[in-house]
């Protein structure tokens, strides 16, 4: 499958070996951005059939940088197995959904992940009555596991690493997983944090079941676009980031206007008013700005649309500012 | 003697209310025990079904009088001892169900479609019609309307298919596929059986290579493959290349149901249509095809029902259906967790459709009296 899709992705380069992406965007005037067919947080059509989550705000963030305009995007709808074939196509723009960067997907399927926008991992979630804190206390306990994943590799080395057993219980399916957990069949249920949040917050009663701290892999979710094109890869890179540095610099959709007139130099240069750092990527020189204006900045889609306060509860965890203790960290804005 | 003439009612036992239920229900004690189990299981499952689904259901607001805007508000959410299901999702998301992402102001376009839809199916569900001639014209020019209609064009601003969603999506590919899957269909199985070797081979060796392969893997055909076929610059809609896959595959399947029908008719009627001078085609189309579509309809009307629930499989390649619509609900935080009420809505649209379209055939079975035998053995 994988070398099949390689193909594609050649076969589609000598196809599209043409003008730039962000040449094309332009022209087209909206920017086609391959999200999940619904994923809680991360990207999920509202009630008024607006794409709302993480990822629907990583593409409205690039669009806003080109076009100055949040509704300029077009959300395609990709699953696991199209998002990779489209991405190659040139049938979207970009990728924003919730894909992890494997060295596998960077190098052989022809992709670059330009960053991270989430940071996941393999996690437990228990009834709150058995009375456990830590994963290490599992010992005997039957597991909820999805076949055929890379989860079901991961809990075999851990429980191994740790000298303790359990049995698992084979499922297909998180709505299969979130089932067999709430009827009392497995004692565990094990998968992405993520995912184990909502389906906390799916729950009845959540407060019946608790996440235990442990995360024993690493699932760096981030957008994605083809290789080859850097001026492209930059602009989506550099969205991104400009949302992390606004974070850190304390610039929030709320304050960025009084921000224009701060005297620190670093957000001077971040909104346009000093530099030209817009040319640089061939935008205009207010991009920046108009993203954190628009969107805000990482720490405000964070917890508008996965933070403690929605039904979600993913506390900040890795995702936090390297400055409070997680890893998020962009690289200097000079 | 007049005591003698009088005519003797049949015993009660054997005629109405009782009777039925004696022959049907009651007839020996296996019968009997059946029955009765059958009676109280629907006793145990009817009341709670109907609790659950009406009596204490949140329709719009919920116990308190609130209007329910996300899952928290349901009244079985507030109180786990009170409400079943919570009908809000459905209310609150019902354009979505029903016309997907299609741009508000344009959306009387799609209501014109469904109505035009409706007209076009009229006379071919109800033959004494009258005027059914012109509707019949309708119909054939239906698809060009329903086609500027709904993506634009002709003055009509364009809306792309990418906005299309939930019923929208499921007729059109359901409604489109089994429309374009017929007459294809019956070239094929026409040229399956026919006796010159060329035709013949390639309509044999296409309906064997699309039903030797599954519907996902047509539709991954259909959407990663085909761009690689067409030359640089043409781009081809997404939700096209999903119908051209699905057309494909029902037809390949429509080919042998009525290949099947064909082989039914006895050569008898072959040998007379050509004993009267006539031609390859007038012989199929006057003498064979209606008796053998005729027969056929029954696996005609099964494939077809298969297929409109197949569509569903367009969720793979990213095309939000009904289906795709109500996962995707479900996957909004505010509506987390009310996957009953939403699996239980879709399943009722589509259970609808497919009835309706299996009521129609046993209609089209009696009025056209296919169980009769044709009277040529």
């Amino acid at each position: 499958m994988k070398k099949l899709l390689s193909i594609f992705a050649v076969v589609a380069f000598a196809f599209s070996a043409h003008a730039g992406t962000l040449d094309d965007v332009k022209n087209r005037g909206f920017l086609k951005c391959g999200v999940t067919t619904g994923l809680a947080g991360f990207a999920a059509p509202d009630d008024s059939g607006e794409w709302a989550g993480l990822d629907a705000d990583m593409c409205r963030a690039v669009a806003v940088a080109v076009f100055g305009d949040r509704s300029k995007v077009e959300f395609i709808t990709t699953t696991g197995k199209s998002r990779f074939p489209t991405l190659a196509s040139g049938e979207v723009d970009m990728l924003a959904r919730n894909t992890t960067w494997t060295i596998s997907r960077d190098v052989n399927l022809g992709f670059e992940f330009v960053g991270v926008n989430f940071y996941d991992g393999q996690g437990f979630m228990v009834p709150s009555a058995l009375g456990v804190s830590s994963a290490t206390e599992l010992d005997g306990a039957t597991v909820c596991i999805q076949t055929g994943t890379t989860t079901e590799l991961n809990l075999a080395d851990f429980f191994r690493l740790n000298g303790i057993s359990y049995e698992a219980l084979p499922i297909e399916t998180n709505d299969e997983g979130k089932e067999n957990l709430f009827a009392g069949r497995c004692d565990v249920y094990t998968t992405d944090a993520s995912g184990l949040s909502s389906t906390r917050a799916a729950a009845s009663n959540p407060d019946k079941w608790v996440v235990l701290p442990e995360i024993i892999s690493k699932e760096p979710l981030g957008p994605l676009v083809r290789h080859g094109d850097h001026q492209w890869g930059d602009v989506v890179r550099w969205s991104l980031n400009a949302m992390i540095i606004a974070e850190e610099l304390g610039i929030t959709s709320e304050n960025v206007d009084a921000q224009m007139s701060s005297n620190v130099p670093e957000v001077l240069r971040l909104l346009g008013v000093e530099g030209n750092y817009g040319e640089m990527l061939e935008l205009s020189n207010d991009w920046a700005y108009q993203i954190i204006k628009q969107i805000g900045n990482y720490s405000e889609s964070y917890e508008a649309n996965v933070g403690p306060d929605t039904p979600l509860e993913i506390a900040r965890g890795l995702n936090a500012l390297w400055t409070q203790g997680g890893i998020l960290y962009a690289p200097p804005f000079r | 003697m007049n005591e003698m003439n009088e005519v003797r009612k049949p015993p009660v036992a054997t005629t109405g209310i009782i009777g039925w239920l004696r022959i049907n229900l009651f007839f020996n004690w296996t019968n009997s025990l059946i029955t009765l189990f059958v009676i109280y299981c629907l006793y145990q499952f009817i009341p709670w079904i109907l609790d659950w689904t009406i009596f204490s259901a949140d329709f719009k607001y919920n116990y308190l009088g609130e209007q329910i805007t996300n899952q928290e508000m349901c009244s079985r959410n507030l109180d786990p001892e009170n409400g079943g299901a919570c009908w809000a999702v459905i209310y609150v998301r019902f354009y979505q169900f029903i016309y997907g992402f299609y741009p508000k102001v344009e959306v009387w376009r799609v209501n014109v479609a469904y109505v035009m839809l409706a007209l076009a199916l009229l006379p071919l569900l109800y033959a004494k019609l009258p005027y059914r001639k012109y509707f019949l014209y309708f119909t054939y020019i239906f698809p060009v309307i329903a086609y500027f209609l709904l993506n634009g064009g002709l003055g009509f601003t364009e809306v792309s298919t990418n906005k299309w969603g939930g019923l929208l999506v499921t007729l059109v590919l359901g409604c489109t596929g089994i429309a374009l899957a017929f007459p294809i269909g019956i070239m094929l199985a026409l040229g399956r059986r026919s006796k010159l070797p060329v035709i013949s081979m390639m309509c044999t060796l296409f309906i064997e290579f699309i039903r030797g392969v599954p519907l996902i893997t047509l539709l991954f055909f259909g959407m990663v493959m085909l761009p690689l076929f067409l030359p640089e610059g043409i781009d081809m809609d997404g939700l096209v290349r999903v119908l051209v896959a699905v057309t494909l595959f029902q037809s390949a399947y429509m080919a042998e149901v009525i290949r099947g029908g064909l082989q039914a008719i006895p050569p008898g009627q072959y040998e007379a249509a050509k004993s009267l001078g006539m031609s390859y085609w007038r012989m199929n189309l006057l003498i064979i095809l209606p008796q053998a579509i005729r027969i056929s309809i029954p696996p005609i009307v099964n494939t077809s029902i298969g297929l409109f629930k197949d569509t569903t499989l367009v969720i793979i390649v990213g095309i939000l259906d009904l289906l795709g619509i109500g996962r995707g609900t479900l996957a909004d935080t505010n509506w987390l967790g009310l996957s009953y009420e939403i699996y239980f809505f879709v399943s009722l649209v589509f259970f609808i459709f497919t009835f309706g379209m299996s009521r129609y055939s046993l209609y089209l079975e009696k009025k056209l009296k296919t169980g009769i035998n044709m009277g040529a053995d």
